[in-house]
């Protein structure tokens, strides 16, 4: 089992307590009307699989019920880093190797 | 003492007999044996037979790795084990045993018949046999006639068919070092880290005894460090304690086996312990397995490993045979001959595969008598049930091998040289590295996220005496010979099989053990992946590192189901959660069904009725006067803030902003690609407090989605959210008579239909109890929600059921509910939706808030496909002969008799008998329904198509004249 950090709670937790809740930095349009069809099936449907490092958003779900960033490594589970909400994701060398 | 023992020495205390039964037959062994140890002790060597071909077996190693000497261990008939290792299993007095896998019994089996017909049997028969014939159509011949047929002729033991009624504990526990295997090297990196007091260490091994090896010798060093530790109060030691998984972080899973070895445990100890450990670093101890040699008739009885050979005559005082051939690449199989001979075993020979063996362990050979073949191997060996004879080979230098004398001998002890057990690196996704001068995989770097460290044996570096020169099968005169030599013994796998594979053009080994089953039974090729890979080098022509390594997966060894359930099993499997009125629901003779955790009364019978005649009675006491129902499960959320309502105007598809204090909206939930995903009622409490209920199953769903939205998407809103589900009882009181049922109990509130007209809500008291009361109905019918704080629901509950009784009236349940609201019209949500519905398509295109420039769905919604002709639309359905109850979720056609392939025009969503309308009622989705009213569709069944007519969705009270009343 994950240990994960929390940004909020500043506390490393299992796993159990939290949920993924899928990729992050998707910004819903800020006025979804005037986007195409495939703009909205792009915000919709499309995200990158990659092997590697990715951003995603992580729900503090049996905790202090915050959405958060993580930045995982889907080789190795490994968790780089968390961060808040709202916060851009942390500069890295994409190919590094933690 | 038997002759099958030692005069003196070892672990077993010699003076305390252990009786024990094994297929039935009375045996004794001593204190300290394993079955293993006692049944060899007693000259039985036959203990099982193999997987496939139904060969006798005998026992092959002395621990864990052990393939062939599987047996089922019965206490009684919920604590039957079965696919023990014999090698693992401690004797007790009464210990009863049997052996698997034979029918009828294992001296004379049928099964043994796979034997002749083994040709059929190759490499991916499976595969290769059983796919037809096809007039039991595609698919069905396995499930029909194989899979049964092989199922009760293969393998393994039985389960358990009564409940177990053992109790398995569970402990967490964290440490700074957690050392796994307590042989020399184990004990000594454990004595290292707890030298420091602050450093945390745990110890755990398998066996029943720490020391490993060192068991063999019984040195008082063991003794000291064992003591050393012991004292420590930052050490713990954990013997019988199998580490079986190896997860991220540093995450170690460890089985205790608490209560196994004891004649008569006590009820108040649990069986096993799971421990879940969290250690910064992880020691790995697990020392090395042997690796057979591949020749043909390896797998007779008295055919076993050299160096359990070795531990059975030094720790267990174990004579296993009379005279002994040891076949060996490798100079530590010398020791376990030393070992016979000194165990008073006459050693008939040594066939060493090298042309010059280590020079002084020959000339000890010699002088001991021992006569040493050079160049040498095995290359047949004869006898039934045991062992009688071997055949030699001499290995010209050319390669060739000629076939010379026989030896006679009822024991075999043989070595491939010792392979590094990096099972549980493996499992941590540490890489493994191949050193082409040991011939093995070996520890390499770390997974990221992990710190381990292999000390020992198991770290690859060992001595050279342990070292095996030659990987694969061994040299034979006939490669094309019908004997079989076995590389897996546990799932029959031979060299020629994994030849046969590789010709086939089977060539990633990740195929090769699929196809062959090679590594795949419950030992995970423990003795056999090395010999594997080795033959499939020389199948290919590859290089062993080339061809790469299978994957380790945890378990290192079988776990029970009972030590992951735990606790969690029975009443304790799930939570449960029951509302305030369950107990007088319960009562009433309530029948509960269960709604996620919930607890829900489906239907109230009275003596003698039916569950339909309930349901019937139910649904007329409604329609006629008045009904009680539970409602306590619905999802409540209460959102407050100057920017609630602009929150709700957001996410819901409704529009709030004109909602007035004290009235209620009917709200439906899409998600962004525009498909219905909950719904519910809307309560304006105040200008910033909304009083909302979701659905039973979508509480914490939606109040999750609402959290995304606050929290991430426009944290600029003043809006917060509590989840008030478990805060408030919920009663809904429905029919013709609840307002005069509901009045008298009212204060505070004005209840003529004019001052409190039907989608208000009025907070005030009710029997004295303060309550928030919405006009509202799922039923069709005039009614009442009463909100009351969840610790006055018991008492509120039996009051109301008081007034609705007097009133003529009846509780019902779920189903009663579930029948009032199709006859309705009113969806529910997940029954008549399915993730792919919009709005518009159930009906409810009126609810979505023309004005509105954005909300959560819109932009979905008007996606090309989701405002196309010919979507599914809900409407109902009538069976014509006006008796039929359709089935809920069967298809809908144009046709009665539709062409195979050709699709559906939707489905039956809900399907009743109507007590109101006195017909049975559906609801349906059809293509481009609302468009087909009048029509007559078809529902194909099994029996034939039947008929029904389309129709509107709402067949009570169109007008809705009586929720006004
Ligand atoms: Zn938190």
């Amino acid at each position: 089992m994950l240990l994960i950090l929390c940004p909020y709670c500043q506390s490393r937790r299992a796993e159990l307590e939290f949920r993924n809740v899928g990729a992050a930095h998707i910004s819903r349009p800020s006025d979804p009307q005037t986007t195409t069809d495939a703009q909205w099936g792009e915000f919709l449907y499309q995200r990158d699989n990659p092997k590697g490092r990715i951003a995603e958003r992580w729900l503090h779900i049996h905790g202090c019920g915050r959405y958060f960033n993580a930045i995982r490594d889907t080789i190795s589970d490994v968790f780089v880093t968390t961060y808040k909400s709202g916060e851009p994701p942390p500069a890295m060398p994409s190919e590094a190797k933690p | 003492m038997s002759r099958f023992r030692t005069g003196a020495g070892g672990r077993i205390d010699r003076a305390r007999g252990i009786n024990f039964t094994f297929d039935g037959r009375l045996y004794t062994g001593l204190q300290g044996d394993t079955l293993a140890s006692a049944l060899l002790a007693n000259g039985v060597h036959l203990v099982g037979r193999s997987f496939k071909y139904h060969r006798p077996r005998g026992i092959l190693a002395s621990g864990a790795e052990e393939p062939n000497a599987l047996v089922t261990v019965m206490r009684d008939a919920g604590r039957t084990t079965p696919n023990l290792r014999a090698t693992q299993v401690e004797i007790y007095e009464g210990l009863a045993a049997k052996s698997q896998n034979r029918w009828p019994s294992l001296e004379f089996d049928l099964g043994a018949v796979n034997a002749l017909a083994s040709p059929l049997l190759a490499s991916g028969f499976y595969y290769k046999t059983f796919m037809g014939p096809r007039f039991l159509g595609s698919n069905k011949a396995w499930a029909k006639l194989y899979e049964p047929l092989i199922r009760r002729a293969a393998g393994l033991g039985r389960a358990p068919e009564a409940p177990d009624p053992d109790r398995y504990a569970r402990r967490y526990a964290h440490c700074e070092v957690l050392v796994v295997g307590a042989g020399e090297a184990g004990l000594r990196a454990a004595l290292d880290a707890s030298a420091d007091p602050h450093c945390r260490v745990i110890l755990c091994d398998e066996q029943a005894e720490m020391g490993g090896w060192q068991l063999n010798a019984g040195s008082d060093d063991l003794v000291e460090m064992l003591e050393t530790l012991g004292a420590r109060p930052n050490v713990r030691l954990l013997a019988r304690t199998q580490a079986f998984g190896v997860y991220a972080q540093g995450a170690v899973a460890l089985a205790q086996r608490l209560t196994d070895h004891l004649a008569a445990p006590s009820p108040e100890t649990p069986r096993e312990r799971l421990w879940q450990v969290r250690a910064g670093e992880i020691v790995l101890a697990t020392g090395a397995i042997e690796r057979p040699l591949v020749f043909p008739g390896n797998d007779r009885p008295g055919v076993m490993l050299a160096g359990a050979v070795e531990t059975f005559a030094n720790r267990y005082g174990i004579r296993p045979g009379e005279r002994a051939v040891v076949a060996t690449t490798c100079n530590s199989a010398y020791g376990a001959a030393f070992a016979l001979k000194q165990a008073g075993v006459d050693l008939a020979a040594i066939i060493d595969l090298r042309d010059k063996p280590d020079p002084a362990l020959a000339a000890n050979a010699l002088k001991a008598g021992i006569p040493v073949h050079t160049a040498s191997v095995i290359v047949g060996t004869e006898g039934h049930k045991r062992v009688r004879s071997v055949r030699l080979g001499k290995v010209e230098p050319c390669g060739i091998v000629k076939s010379t004398d026989s030896i006679a001998c009822d024991l075999v002890a043989m070595s491939g040289g010792w392979v590094p057990s990096v099972h549980l690196f493996s499992q941590s996704r540490g890489k493994l590295a191949w050193n082409g001068e040991t011939g093995v995989y070996s520890p390499g770097k770390d997974a990221p996220g992990q710190k381990t460290r292999s000390v020992g044996l198991c770290s690859g570096e060992f001595p050279a005496d342990m070292r095996g020169f030659h990987n694969g099968a061994l040299p034979t005169p006939d490669e094309k010979g019908a004997a079989k030599a076995f590389v897996d013994f546990q799932n029959d796998v031979t060299a020629r099989d994994i030849r046969l594979a590789a010709r086939e053009g089977f060539h990633s080994v990740e195929h090769v053990k699929r196809y062959t089953t090679t590594g795949m039974a419950t030992d995970q090729g423990k003795t056999s992946n090395m010999n594997a890979l080795g033959i499939l080098s020389g199948a290919l022509e590859k290089p062993v590192p080339d061809i790469g390594l299978t994957t380790f997966r945890q378990p290192y060894t079988p776990v029970t189901f009972g030590i992951f359930a735990g606790a969690n099993r029975a009443g304790l499997f799930d939570p449960v959660r029951k509302t305030p009125a369950h107990a007088g629901a319960d009562a009433l003779g309530g029948v509960f069904e269960d709604v996620g955790l919930w607890k829900r009364a489906h239907h109230f019978p009275r003596k003698g009725e039916t569950m339909h005649a309930a349901v019937n009675r139910e649904c007329r006491a409604v329609r006629e006067a008045v009904g009680l129902f539970d409602a306590s499960t619905l999802g409540k959320i209460e959102l407050v803030g100057p920017d609630a309502a602009e929150f709700l105007d957001r996410v819901y598809v409704n529009s709030f902003a004109k909602l007035g204090i004290g009235r209620c909206r009917y709200a439906v939930l899409t998600n962004e690609a525009g498909y219905v995903i909950d719904d519910g009622v809307v309560a304006r409490l105040a200008q910033d407090r909304f009083h909302i209920t979701t659905t039973t199953g979508g509480a914490g769903r939606v109040f999750a989605m609402f959290e995304d939205y606050l929290q991430a998407e426009w944290p600029e809103l003043r809006a917060w959210q509590t989840s008030i589900t478990e805060q408030f009882a919920t009663f809904a009181i429905q029919g013709p008579k609840a307002r005069e049922v509901l009045a008298p109990l009212v204060e505070g509130i004005a209840m003529e239909n004019e001052a409190f007209p039907h989608m208000a809500m009025r907070e005030g008291r009710v029997a004295g109890i303060p309550a928030r009361v919405f006009r509202m109905s799922f039923t069709g019918e005039a009614g009442y929600e009463v909100n009351v704080p969840a610790g006055e629901g018991a008492r509120l509950w039996p009051v109301l059921l008081d007034a609705v009784d007097k009133a003529g009236g009846a509780v019902y349940g779920t189903e009663a509910m579930h029948v009032l609201r199709a006859e309705k019209g009113y969806i529910i949500v997940g029954q008549e939706t399915d993730g792919t519905m919009t709005p518009d398509d159930v009906g409810l295109g009126w609810a979505i808030g023309k004005g509105k420039r954005d909300f959560v769905g819109k932009r979905g919604m008007m996606r090309t496909d989701l405002i196309a002709p010919g979507r599914k639309q809900l409407v109902g359905l009538e069976t014509l002969d006006d008796k039929t109850v359709l089935e809920e979720g069967a298809q809908i056609t144009d046709t009665p008799t539709p062409a195979p392939g050709s699709a559906a025009l939707g489905h039956v969503t809900s399907s009743y008998w109507s007590e109101a309308l006195h017909r049975p009622i559906a609801l349906a989705v059809v293509a481009g329904g609302r468009g087909r009213m009048g029509e007559t569709l078809h529902v194909p069944m099994p029996g034939g198509a039947i008929p029904v007519r389309v129709v509107s969705p709402v067949f009570h009270d169109p007008e809705g004249a009586r929720l006004h009343a």
